[in-house]
């Protein structure tokens, strides 16, 4: 067959996307949902929050410190598990939504989106609409052009440098950081975050967009297979829209619904819309394709030229597969007691449980307790037999604290702790403890559990009791 | 979008049929892997220039870079770009940061570093790598010793003495224990057998209370033991003269035997054939004073033995 047909190019050439914009429900939500996030996201930092030791910042990632400040909350890295168990929540509810609604992460909430959006608006701000854009793409450079795509670029890096700025000031007390910031005095490590993250933000959300989801992203191309046919997902109902003969421009004669229907011609318009506002640049009218990331936008495109020419809503329209391929379809609804919805909703309530208990419950002291092993017990020269324990005490609330070490059950004199009876932690920080137990031979025969019982002395209250085992001899 | 074997209607191929109407698709490539792929040439030849890359005959390009430390001896070098020399100015920024812990222990008695959580929560972990790396391969890694190889250094049992004091002298100037033989000329095999009964009787081991009263008068009289040992047999910790009154046996594995006979035969051993293998040796040429110092306090206060006089 013949080679060339194509021009002999290296590379596939990106097809540039110039979006048109559109109103409707989902752009709405979409434009909801990203002045919410970026309040959050720019706003959080600047959250002040009283605090006793701490810089008055309500979330505050001090590294330095190893401290996690989250509102009235401070995480120290011993609760890691809390965080294993967030994420494996977010994982749960991410599939949980992807089986009932399709790629509602891709199209609402994924940064990715959401910066892509942003920069589409400053690109239509400057450029104008889409029409205005692609003709300004193809026309040689001129003082228009330069002007436009400047002030475009000059502003996407402008955003892209705000998103790596307000990243950085989740590590320090904002007010402090941007002071040293602009005094160049910060660590060489935060001007660097802040020149990466810009270079990526502006490469991601500026040049590559779609095809990050399309060619990088692993899940969007992995939750393919969390779709079942009730999964619900922007569907252009062609039953409806070709009829017996085709999709068709409305002309002379087949103007009308009934005229339409009377020659067989289907709803479809062919105007183009749903494909000219796709962020992915795909023609839904193919069917459901890996790179749709449900936005719904050419869902509201639609129903808007549906509306101008008199037609019924819904031609496209977020429904299920089997729905949409039915003869008789019904009303689209979610489907919500299948295997999958219902395991995976199980097993986001047992992890929900599983974290409230575990941040409900967190102790203001860890304590534990390590026998040494080698050697594991020593006879001493009148006879006795002494074990040696590591305690180690991490305090985990705001401020010094006191713990008061003893043993219960033991005879007196038999515990040893040296100087440290009563000693003293820094917030956050830990200490170990060496403790001695000895006891005479007889006394080693019927004892073999210590259980220490360590006390802050600000509050008696909550007091940690931990039983370790006390050896005589080798076992075994 | 779709791909599929309609493709092979109007694709680009590489030209080259196989087996009549085997061929090669030559699918272009998306542009920013491209141009990825360029940005990793790019950044190779930077790396040849910055570091090491090429083999040339017996050396190598070494590449512009070049890297400072100072090694343990304080002398300060540059060579280039390696990735031992980045350990080495690894382990000068290590050693930095440990230097001012070190300087407070040196400055802080003996006494007082126990009180301190902080400098014990050094001295215990600092402490553990300098014991591990040089006095673990006989004492073992818990400091527990070896039976008729090395003392026990976490019980309360001191050969030489369990004070800070002691115990820096020991490890700085190292030890060497000797005890003279007493079998063949000196002592006949009988009498070694008394002796063994009374040392064994000493620390309430079985013992034949008949045999130990012969070997009582041998301890004190012709045997000579008394000289070294003393006269109630407690040692003497200026000359390294065991304690054989108490439960704690380094030579004679005493403990380890499992019948009185067996418990005698142990201790005849050492008597007939005496001790001139108790060498510890001396740190203080190895190790630097700060070093010594911090062993000491990690011997007495965290392996758990020292004794407060």
């Amino acid at each position: 067959m013949q080679a060339g047909t194509e021009s002999e190019a290296l590379f596939q050439k990106r097809i540039p996307i110039y979006t048109r914009s559109v109103k409707g429900t989902f752009r709405s939500f979409k434009t909801a949902m990203l002045l919410l996030a970026f309040a959050v996201y720019f706003g959080l930092p600047w959250l002040p929050w009283a605090r006793h030791d701490a810089p008055p910042q309500a979330v505050l990632f001090d590294m330095v410190g190893r401290r996690f400040f989250i509102f009235d909350m401070v995480f120290y890295p011993q609760d890691l598990i809390s965080l294993s168990l967030l994420l494996f929540i977010a994982a749960a509810f991410l599939f949980f939504v992807t089986g009932l609604v399709g790629r509602a992460f891709c199209g609402y909430f994924c940064f990715q989106t959401l910066w892509t959006d942003a920069f589409t608006f400053i690109e239509s701000w400057v450029q104008g609409e889409r029409p205005a854009r692609v003709r300004l793409h193809k026309q040689a450079w001129n003082a228009e052009k330069i002007g436009k795509y400047t002030l475009t670029h000059a502003l996407w890096l402008l955003l892209s440098f705000l998103t790596a700025y307000s990243f950085v000031m989740y590590y320090g007390y904002a007010p402090e950081l941007t002071q040293r910031f602009f005094s160049g005095s910060l660590p060489f490590v935060a001007y660097f975050t802040v020149l990466i993250l810009t270079l990526t933000t502006y490469a991601a959300a500026g040049l590559a967009r779609e095809q990050v989801c399309t060619y990088m992203c692993p899940y969007a191309r992995f939750q393919g297979v969390m779709y079942e046919p009730e999964t619900l997902a922007p569907y252009y109902d062609f039953l409806r829209g070709e009829g017996t003969a085709g999709r068709a421009v409305p002309r002379e004669g087949s103007k009308a619904r009934d005229e339409r229907q009377a020659k067989g011609i289907g709803d479809c318009i062919d105007c183009g819309f749903c494909v000219q506002v796709c962020p992915a640049g795909i023609d839904i009218r193919k069917g459901l394709q890996y790179q749709c990331i449900s936005c719904g936008l050419c869902v509201d495109a639609c129903n808007n030229i549906m509306d101008s020419v008199g037609f019924p809503k819904g031609l496209i329209r977020y429904d299920s597969e089997i729905n949409i391929e039915s003869k008789n379809p019904g009303k689209p609804h979610l489907d919500l007691l299948r295997l999958r919805t219902v395991g995976y909703g199980a097993m986001i309530l047992v992890m929900v449980g599983a974290l409230v208990y575990n941040v409900a419950t967190r102790s203001d002291i860890q304590i534990s307790i390590q026998p040494v092993r080698q050697p594991l017990f020593v006879v001493m020269s009148d006879g006795d037999i002494r074990n040696r324990y590591q305690i180690h005490v991490t305090n985990k609330t705001l401020e010094v604290q006191k713990y008061r070490i003893s043993a219960q059950g033991l005879p007196a004199g038999a515990l040893d702790l040296g100087e440290m009876r009563e000693v003293s932690v820094r917030q956050g920080k830990s200490v170990m403890v060496l403790a001695n137990v000895k006891l005479t031979p007889d006394m080693a025969t019927k004892i073999n559990e210590v259980e220490f019982v360590i006390t802050p002395l600000s509050m008696p209250g909550q007091a940690v009791t931990k039983k370790v085992r006390f050896y005589a001899k080798h076992e075994g | 979008m779709s791909q599929g074997n309609t493709q092979s209607q109007g694709a680009q191929t590489t030209g080259h049929v196989w087996d009549d109407d085997l061929q090669e698709y030559n699918n272009p490539l998306p542009s920013w892997w491209l141009w990825a792929f360029y940005l990793t040439i790019i950044f190779s030849i930077t790396y040849w220039v910055l570091y090491p890359a090429w083999p040339m005959g017996k050396g190598f390009t070494t590449g512009i870079s070049t890297i400072t430390y100072k090694n343990d001896k304080g002398v300060e070098k540059t060579t280039h770009w390696s990735t031992r020399a980045l350990l080495m100015k690894d382990l000068q920024d290590a050693r930095e940061m440990q230097k001012p812990y070190f300087d407070k222990v040196a400055a802080t008695p003996f006494d007082q570093i126990a009180k301190s959580p902080d400098l014990s929560n050094f001295v215990a972990s600092a402490g553990k790598v300098l014991f591990s790396d040089n006095c673990a391969a006989c004492h073992q890694s818990g400091g527990q010793g070896k039976m008729a190889f090395a003392p026990n250094l976490t019980d309360d049992d001191w050969i030489y003495g369990g004070t800070y004091d002691k115990i820096q002298a020991t490890v700085a100037n190292g030890r060497h224990g000797i005890m003279p033989p007493k079998g063949g000329a000196d002592l006949s095999d009988v009498d070694m057998d008394n002796l063994a009964n009374y040392v064994l009787s000493l620390s309430g081991e079985p013992s034949d209370s008949a045999k130990a009263a012969v070997g009582n008068e041998l301890f004190h009289g012709k045997a000579t033991c008394f000289s070294c040992h003393g006269a109630d047999g407690k040692g003497n910790q200026d000359i390294g003269s065991a304690n054989l009154t108490d439960k704690i046996w380094l030579w004679a594995d005493v403990p380890g035997a499992g019948s009185a006979d067996k418990k005698v035969a142990a201790v005849k051993a050492v008597i007939a054939s005496g001790l001139n293998k108790g060498v510890m040796p001396a740190w203080g040429g190895r190790l630097s004073a700060d070093q010594i110092k911090l062993l000491t306090v990690y011997v007495h206060d965290v392996l758990g033995g020292g004794s407060k006089k």
